[in-house]
């Protein structure tokens, strides 16, 4: 199972802020291990982010994102104490979803 | 004439040398601000999360948390607990660095098997290192600590005194010793500046920003890989994790870097 | 054995992937994974622009694209795009020298700042685009990443 993420989501003015650190490898297929063997591709290829049933980011990753990965973005029409939820998708169909209050 | 060649040789020359320091110093502005771009975003902190997640949660074939793990200030006390490692233990009858008190501790408490901790010492991609993730957990509770080392016991002034002595020690089909990069200032690896370990101040800088998150890697970096991999460049035998000689130079380096201000996990090259 | 089984489930949800993706009118927009859409398979840049719907993009100084002159290691290069552009739906970062250019398209829904960093892999000295669509067209802003040896990897 994937590691959790770690979401930072605080009210700024009328906007929230967030920066989102996930765990991942983001392997491009083209890296050899220790034995001289190639990594098969694997990284996340879609991110998504709700705050009260509303969609407020939501992207498409290559492998050029880099390893364990940041995301920062700001919205507004939430308050504290709303819930925000992250979501990502590998190109394997492995998925996380974490979850944290806005602060 | 030849006087007036050599004159105008000597001033471009002089010019080249200038541009050259220029280009240094605005190269180092650019990766001053370069690193400046990661902020406080620091991928160590999922090692963190995971790492407190392994302190809190009963494992092993005996099922307890590391509750009664004394890692110095008494069973289970994580803050505060790295500025003052490491340090003699009555229990193991050993100075012990994080690391290797660690190993103890999870073995002891917890029953897990050494052989099989020690494989996965240091992370690689998929294959996640427990070891790696505590000690980023632990030592992230001493950020903003001083560091305070004693080495009043005389075990642990035998490892200060053994430290020292590897410090200087020149092996290797290169003859190289520690020294011979970290023991003076202004000694660089191409863009890479390298601290003098002796004086308080780049002892301090060096010793309080590790553990670190290895850019280059992807991976969090203890103290003990650190040090193996000086190990490794200096092309010296592979220096033994938990070892007396891995645990003096640890204590070494921590003594040097007496009243520094802990700031690991760091973000690193 | 259980390796097949494992692709024919991965063929599997891919072919419902499709489907879903038909029914809901939402492809190629939102996307089941990155091999399926053009724009992240592409190996030059006007290819890849084509493939984003970005063939005629205009230069435009309204888009605030910060990325380090030098990185001192492209396996992690921080960038920051903040466009002040009106009307501004998504933002795409391209690594033009990368084997795939494409590294991520970021789209905006109403109420979200068109405003997003992250930290992208730089395979070597290259320019990085920054492919804003708006209501009025699409722009792009470059920047120039120096990607630099580090030391002894230590």
């Amino acid at each position: 199972m994937a590691d959790p993420m770690r979401i930072r989501a605080a009210l700024v003015g009328d906007k929230v802020d967030v920066k989102i650190l996930m765990a991942h490898e983001m392997e491009t297929g083209l890296r050899k291990d220790g034995e001289g063997n190639v990594v098969p591709a694997r990284y996340i290829v879609n991110v998504s982010a709700t705050c009260n049933e509303r969609t407020v980011l939501s992207a498409l990753w290559g492998a050029s994102v880099a390893k364990n990965p940041f995301l920062a973005f700001r919205f507004t029409g939430a308050a504290k104490g709303d819930k925000l939820k992250v979501t990502w998708t590998d190109s394997d169909g492995d998925t996380r979803t974490d979850e944290v209050v806005i602060g | 004439m030849k006087s007036i060649y050599g004159c105008i040789r000597g001033l471009l020359l002089a010019a080249c040398c200038v541009t050259l320091a220029w280009a240094q110093s605005s190269t180092e502005e650019a990766i001053a601000e370069y690193r400046a771009m990661f902020g406080d975003e620091n991928p160590a902190e999922l090692w963190q999360i995971r790492g407190e997640e392994l302190w809190t949660t009963p494992r092993g074939p005996k099922n307890v948390a590391l509750a009664g793990c004394d890692l110095g200030l008494g069973a289970g006390i994580v803050t505060g607990a790295y500025a003052q490692l490491p340090r003699w233990f009555e229990d193991t009858q050993r100075v012990q660095d994080l690391e290797s008190r660690l190993v103890s501790c999870l073995t002891d408490l917890q029953g897990l098997d050494e052989a099989e901790l020690l494989k996965s010492r240091f992370g690689d991609g998929a294959k996640k290192s427990d070891l790696e993730a505590l000690t980023a957990y632990i030592v992230a509770a001493s950020r903003g600590h001083t560091m305070s080392v004693s080495i009043a016991h005389p075990a642990a002034q035998a490892a200060y005194d053994l430290g020292h002595g590897v410090f200087y020690y020149r092996a290797g089909p290169h003859d190289f010793s520690c020294a011979t990069c970290h023991g003076e200032s202004g000694k660089r690896i191409r863009l890479q500046v390298l601290p003098k370990l002796l004086d308080p101040v780049g002892a301090r800088y060096a010793y309080t920003s590790w553990p670190g998150y290895r850019v280059s890697q992807g991976e969090l970096r203890t103290m003990e890989w650190r040090l193996q991999d000086c190990f490794r460049q200096q092309r010296l035998p592979q220096l033994r994790y938990g070892s007396e000689v891995a645990i003096g130079l640890t204590m070494f380096l921590a003594k040097n870097a007496e009243g520094g201000i802990m700031t690991a996990p760091n973000i690193t090259r | 054995m259980n390796h097949e089984r494992r692709t024919v489930l991965r063929q599997l949800s891919k072919v419902t992937g499709y489907a879903l993706a038909l029914l809901a009118g939402a492809w190629p927009r939102l996307g089941w994974s990155a091999e399926q859409r053009p724009a992240f398979t592409a190996e030059t840049l006007e290819e890849t622009l084509k493939a984003l719907g970005a063939s005629g993009s205009k230069e435009s100084s309204e888009i605030e694209f910060k990325a380090p002159e030098i990185a001192e290691n492209g396996a992690v290069v921080p960038v920051e795009v903040d466009s002040k552009l009106p009307g501004t739906r998504s933002i795409a970062i391209i690594v033009e020298k990368n084997p795939h250019l494409m590294s991520a398209d970021f789209t905006f829904p109403e109420g979200t700042d068109p405003y997003v960093a992250t930290r992208v892999k730089v395979a070597e000295t290259s320019n990085l685009l920054a492919v804003v669509k708006t209501d009025a067209g699409v722009f792009h802003a470059t920047r120039l990443v120096k990607v630099t040896l580090g030391g002894c990897g230590g």
